[in-house]
């Protein structure tokens, strides 16, 4: 297949602007999947996607398409994963790309992901292709979102296609625009190797399957490949491209490609997105540009509710990690909660991801600790060690200089709710940086935020403060010193490890004391009075306490008759798993996972 | 062979007390005739000729609606089926209300030697509260005529913690009734149980929280024991030597017998129930037994029901658990739920209120 027949490229869209759809009919019109086939949304293959409306996981399709101009044309859509978690995955999707089509929201307009992610694609000099969906709905008003684009962004956006993507409107414009206005990928097939990895999943009969992008030379069957970044060398097993469904061994790929590779790789852990391939007997003289490993950003604790699950929880968390490199643990004790692992994520969301996947898929009742961000210390003798667990949190004495990660936060949002989103970051100990109108209606800000100021429930209050319209987008920004003070909590006079954590120490005392009564509100009372403590050091700074239980409920034996006094007595025990013994304290699960949202 | 108790449950009353939730049904003379028919071959159903039958216990419903002719065949029975000891306890209970003095010197003829009066106040105000018919002179009338009679193993249940209650009209109520010439009295805190009439009356919102309940309770224990009612279980209080043999049973996991629609039994290895179903009971040959426990009588089980009295258990008994039990106890003995020896282990008044969470926390 000749290089100027291929047009690689991916879809940029918000949440809901219906980007999933697009691609449905993409591969319609295409007829990559026969209609009979059709499942609503093909590319997004996991529940949760699903059900959260969006892609976590990138996919590439090959499709066929016969233009206007009497050609065929190869299509490689490769579908980004659409949040600001995975926006390193992100970006590796785009670097496989020439060119992004932009769905835009003809009611709703530019959101902050969009803005975001196109930003990265210009960045990645892609061909921006503008698409104007939902043109069905009655509040649609494409000219005005055309010119929102225009203004924003900056690339031409009025003859972009209108289209209806549910509906099937209009299609074929997209599809001509992806011929005409996306460029040709180039390179040398006869070159030494050069292929970007920009995703790869577990199968369980071939291996870890990677997606690639030949930027130059070919990949055959039966080539020994090296993955550079980690120097590990495979022996090609299969070279071809995926369709709607399934994987075609096509025996090789060239320059200007889009396919898949397997060769055996037992551990996800060799193939990092990012990196290049290349043939180990004819190497290029170096990788492609921009690769980094993923280091997580968020960190929790994840405890089996039931301690006798520790095995499984383990067997979930490697399997999932099959198919997730950005997933990191490790074993981990806290004397309140018992075995577990510490767990690494991109972010929130990829958090939430794995939590409902081990809970849903594993069936596993689980016990997290509130999320963390990693802490930078600087000791009074010049080390300098980064902690990403509260427990670890060395003395203030030793600490000459305590750092926490920062974020570019952007928002987007209708200018009505500019007031209450600027208290929410204020709140946050946000900088404000700037603020621009879209248009009348419409507004963006910008602030610097602390991570663990929207590690909690940032998102959640921005959603309700703002009925819902606010979108939201961050990327790190490094590193920048703070007072920062470690809270401890103390039930019946001993610290609770799992409730420790780490806060600035303007909210120190507001935070003890929402924290202190919701504990007070989750422990039930119980034989003995319960002390609740928050404690700064050695300073107490907040104080509950649950008082003792007077009576319990004594039922009859009549008659002889003793089948409630052992419900009773059933319930009590069923009960006794779901609590945590600490000391004489029985503290239920829920008291654990009721700190972690304050503001409910 | 070890002795047995049997209870034979009496499903009719007059009138459904409001607060109530046990099986009955409305009194009708025919009904009770195929009723006490059912009973006599269920008896010889289960007849165990060598075997001592040493507590015998009509329960109800309203068992004083039998006539003593029928209270009297169902005894006859039971001496006949088994072997029924000269000293068997044979307890009949009773509304004050269908207790006069003949009725109550044939009872005592018939080979019942203890009375259980459902007396539960002595205030006028609560009786009719709780939609009992009875007054409190008239209970009072029913408990002299029965000592009269010649009933000397008296028992009168007595309600407290209930809608309005405070600990000095509880104390006016208990002194009254610990006053008649009774010898057990067995207390129980109201209950308002899902489904019963009084879970849906305008009383309920006065019905005396957590707090007032346990000092209500504690104030019951103080006046029994002022009164020479010693505490031996949870809700039941005796003067020396006349503690419940037959309810003693269900704590002691003893075998007992239980004939009637809803009755309960521990017996043949098992614990079961019968239907409560009058219809079925009386159109069967034997009474169907539904099994609710195949081996009963574990340590969990046991545990829990000793621990109701105020013997309590023997850590002796218990090896298998006596290391987890020594180390759990003497926390709780610090605060006061428990008395604890070494090696017995006992629940104080203060214990007992939190029954649940305390036996709970031992056993598990």
């Amino acid at each position: 297949m000749a290089n100027e027949k291929i047009r690689n490229f991916c879809i940029i869209a918000h949440i809901d602007h219906g980007k999933s759809t697009l691609a449905d009919r993409i591969l319609e019109k295409t007829e990559t999947v026969a209609i009979r086939d059709m499942e609503e949304q093909l590319l997004d293959n996991m529940d949760i996607e699903r059900e959260r409306g969006i892609t976590i996981k990138a996919r590439a399709v090959r499709l066929k398409y016969t233009a206007q101009d009497g050609e065929d044309y190869i299509f490689n859509l490769i579908d980004t994963p659409g949040h600001v978690d995975f926006n390193y995955e992100v970006s590796r999707s785009l670097a496989a790309c020439e060119g992004a089509i932009l769905v835009v929201d003809a009611s709703q307009g530019i959101e902050a992901q969009t803005l975001a992610n196109t930003y990265l694609a210009i960045e990645h000099d892609l061909e921006v292709v503008p698409v104007v969906n939902k043109i069905d709905l009655p509040s649609a008003d494409p000219e005005r979102v055309c010119a929102e684009v225009e203004n924003v962004i900056g690339i031409p956006a009025m003859d972009a296609p209108r289209i209806s993507a549910k509906m099937g409107t209009n299609i074929e414009a997209v599809l001509e625009k992806i011929v005409t206005d996306i460029p040709a990928p180039k390179g040398d097939p006869d070159k030494p190797l050069k292929a970007l990895i920009f995703d790869s999943y577990y199968d369980s009969y071939k291996g870890v399957i990677i997606y690639v992008r030949v930027k130059e030379g070919t990949v055959r069957v039966g080539d020994n490949i090296r993955l550079m970044a980690t120097g590990a060398v495979f022996n090609v097993v299969e070279a071809g491209f995926m369709d709607a469904s399934s994987l075609n061994n096509n025996g090789s790929l060239e320059a200007g490609e889009v396919g898949y590779i397997a060769a055996s790789i037992k551990s996800i852990g060799d193939t990092r997105v990012g990196d290049t391939v290349t043939n180990d007997d004819n190497p290029c003289d170096e990788p492609l540009p921009g690769y980094r490993k993923v280091n997580p950003m968020v960190f929790s604790g994840i405890y089996p509710a039931d301690g006798a699950k520790y095995g499984d929880l383990r067997d979930a968390l490697e399997k999932l990690q099959l198919n997730d490199a950005s997933l990191s643990f490790e074993p981990e004790t806290s004397i309140a909660l018992g075995f577990g692992f510490r767990c690494g994520f991109l972010g929130l969301l990829h958090m939430e991801i794995i939590q409902e996947r081990l809970e849903r898929e594993y069936n596993l009742d689980l016990i997290t600790t509130a999320p963390s961000v990693i802490y930078k210390v600087t000791f009074t003798n010049g080390e300098v060690q980064y902690i990403d667990n509260p427990t670890n949190y060395p003395d203030p004495a030793l600490i000459q200089c305590a750092e926490e990660p920062m974020v570019k936060a952007s928002i987007l949002a209708p200018s009505d709710y500019v007031g209450n989103i600027m208290e929410l970051c204020q709140d946050r100990r946000g900088n404000f940086k700037d603020m621009k109108y879209l248009d009348d209606t419409r507004v963006e800000l910008h602030y610097e935020l602390p991570l663990n100021e929207i590690v909690y429930d940032f998102f959640d209050v921005l959603k309700s403060r703002t009925k819902g319209y606010a979108s939201f987008d961050y990327e790190m920004m490094g590193y920048a010193p703070s007072k920062l003070v470690k809270l401890d909590i103390l039930l019946n006079g001993d610290i609770v490890d799992a409730l420790s954590f780490i806060v600035h120490a303007d909210k120190a005392y507001p935070r003890a004391r929402k924290i202190a009564e919701k504990l007070k509100d989750n422990i039930p009372r119980q034989l003995f009075e319960v002390p609740i403590q928050a404690a700064i050091g050695g300073k107490i700074i907040a104080r509950e306490t649950v008082k003792a239980v007077r009576k319990d409920v004594l039922a009859k034996c009549y008659g002889g008759d003793i089948t409630r006094k052992k419900k009773l007595l059933e319930k009590q025990k069923e009960g006794k798993k779901r609590m945590r013994q600490l000391g004489t304290v029985e503290v239920p699960q829920e008291a654990f996972m009721s700190v972690l949202k304050l503001d409910s | 062979m070890n002795d047995l108790g049997i209870y034979i449950h009496v499903p009719f009353c007059g009138r459904k007390c409001p607060y109530c939730d046990f099986y009955s049904v409305p009194y009708c003379a025919g009904t009770v005739s195929a009723y006490t028919d059912a009973v006599l071959r269920n008896i010889r159903h289960y007849s165990e000729p060598e075997r001592t039958v040493s507590t015998l216990y009509f329960g109800g419903g309203t068992p004083s609606l039998l006539t003593p002719e029928q209270l009297g065949s169902i005894i006859s029975e039971v001496r006949n089926s088994f072997r029924l000891s000269d000293s068997a306890e044979i307890t009949l209970e009773a509304n004050p209300n269908t207790l006069t003095p003949e009725k109550l010197s044939i009872l005592r003829n018939s080979g019942i030697n203890r009375l259980s009066v459902g007396v539960q106040s002595l205030l006028d105000d609560e009786l009719k509260m709780l939609g009992r018919t009875h007054s409190a002179e008239r209970a009072e009338k029913a408990v002299r005529d029965a000592a009269a009679a010649g009933f000397g193993n008296i028992s009168c249940d007595l309600m407290i913690a209930l809608p309005g209650q405070s600990p000095e009209k509880l104390r006016r109520s208990a002194e009254r009734l610990a006053a008649l010439p009774i010898q057990h009295i067995s207390a129980y805190i109201l209950k308002a149980e899902e489904g019963t009439p009084f879970a849906e009356s305008e009383f309920l919102k006065e019905l005396p929280d957590d707090d007032l309940s346990a000092e209500l309770y504690l104030e019951t224990v103080r006046i029994m024991a002022e009164n020479g009612f010693e505490q031996y279980e949870i809700s039941n209080f005796a003067r020396k030597d006349f503690e419940s043999r037959h309810n003693c049973r269900y704590w002691k996991c003893q075998d007992y017998l239980g004939i009637g629609p809803a009755a309960h039994s521990c017996y043949g290895g098992k614990r079961f129930a019968v239907p409560r179903d009058i219809g079925q009971f009386t159109g069967q040959d034997f009474q169907t037994e539904e099994v609710t426990d195949d081996a009963p009588c574990g340590f969990e089980e046991t545990a829990m029901l000793r621990l109701r009295l105020t013997e309590g258990i023997d850590l002796d008994d218990f090896p298998e658990h006596r290391r987890s039990i020594e180390k759990k106890a003497p926390a709780l003995a610090e605060a006061g739920y428990v008395r604890f020896d070494g090696r017995k282990l006992s629940l104080t008044p203060e214990g007992f209120l939190v029954s649940n969470a305390v036996i709970g926390q031992l056993i598990f």
